[in-house]
């Protein structure tokens, strides 16, 4: 196979004039794959909007089972993950690889703590029987401490099929992103990354930041807006 | 610059530095206490103008900074632009389809 080598000791892949023509083509394709992935959630929001718009009553009820707090906890978890998943990609660039892998590590766990909330949330919500679609069998009579005298639309379920859709989607990237950040922070064990590669945790990076950047609009959507 | 920048093998990346990074990270608390505060707040019909409007702010501080588009390649930020541009389209059409029904109740 042939390699071109350059200064740093890093070989690119022979389809490439240099290191610098892999990183910038490399980081191109993850821009293109994350384009998808917008394209993939704006759906969602543009359905969430239409049916929002039909059947206002429901996503007013469905909302009162979502308590803010742990959604503004999240969001947090979220934000400190994304400014530790930067400071993985600073850390790398500037070879200080102890410190790169302490704030990988770090974002790792964030995610577990946003799984752990996401858990209590889901929890709560499957025990009251609040399922999307035909698997709703929530009791009217234990739904009146959240929503009070207001009335319980029949359709109901739809705004759970939109709740554990959108949530579900974003918590399965968030699990990806945890298997992903993973594999760096191993490469970043073994020494692998510097400022002449870096290319991994960049990509990933960039992959978990829109997992955030997607949080940054649900929040408001399921937790506030009413 | 796209491949004309591919010809430049020791090409120093420009690193944001640490004191960006945090300041961006305090904005972005503040701004979530501000997104929290607002819902108190009942703009009437422009909650979610109001809510979209701030989750926005924090969206373009992670692209500029957390994922580096304010120093990258310029085709990047077309790239994910044109994602946004065409989600716009299908929210734009979906709008004027669904929001100017008339319902009507046949006679026949």
């Amino acid at each position: 196979m042939s390699t071109a080598k350059t200064g740093s000791g890093y070989h690119h892949a022979h389809h490439f004039d240099s290191a610098e023509h892999e990183y910038v083509s490399a980081k191109q394709g993850v821009w293109l794959f994350l384009c998808t992935e917008i394209l993939m959630f704006g759906g969602l929001f543009v359905g969430y909007a239409i049916f929002h718009h039909i059947y206002p009553e429901i996503f007013k009820v469905g909302s009162k089972f979502t308590d803010w707090r742990l959604g503004a906890a999240n969001t947090v978890v979220l934000l400190t993950s994304s400014f530790t998943m930067a400071l993985g990609i600073y850390y790398s660039q500037k070879r200080e690889q102890s410190k790169a892998v302490a704030m990988l590590a770090i974002t790792i766990l964030c995610g577990f703590i946003f799984m752990g909330i996401k858990y209590i949330e889901y929890s709560h919500k499957i025990h009251l029987g609040l399922l999307p679609g035909t698997w709703y069998s929530a009791d009217p009579a234990s739904l009146v401490k959240y929503v009070g005298d207001m009335e319980i639309p029949s359709n109901l379920p739809m705004y759970f099929s939109f709740y554990y859709m959108m949530t579900g989607i974003h918590g399965i990237h968030v699990l990806v992103g945890m298997g992903l950040i993973a594999w760096v922070m191993i490469r970043a064990m073994k020494g692998e990354f510097g400022p002449h590669y870096y290319t991994p945790v960049e990509g990933v990076g960039l992959f978990w930041h829109l997992v955030d950047l997607v949080w940054i609009y649900l929040f408001p959507l399921l937790y506030l807006v009413s | 610059m796209g491949h004309g920048s591919g010809q430049q093998a020791s090409h120093e990346h420009h690193i944001i530095p640490f004191a960006t990074y945090l300041k961006v990270f305090v904005a972005l608390l503040v701004l979530t206490v501000i997104t929290v505060a607002a819902a108190r707040v009942d703009f009437g019909a422009l909650n979610a103008v109001v809510a979209f409007a701030i989750a926005s702010v924090k969206a373009g501080l992670v692209l500029a900074i957390f994922m580096h588009l304010k120093y990258d390649d310029k085709l990047n930020r077309v790239i994910i632009g044109s994602s946004v541009f065409f989600l716009v389209i299908l929210w734009i059409f979906c709008i004027l389809d669904i929001f100017t029904r008339v319902s009507h109740s046949s006679t026949l």
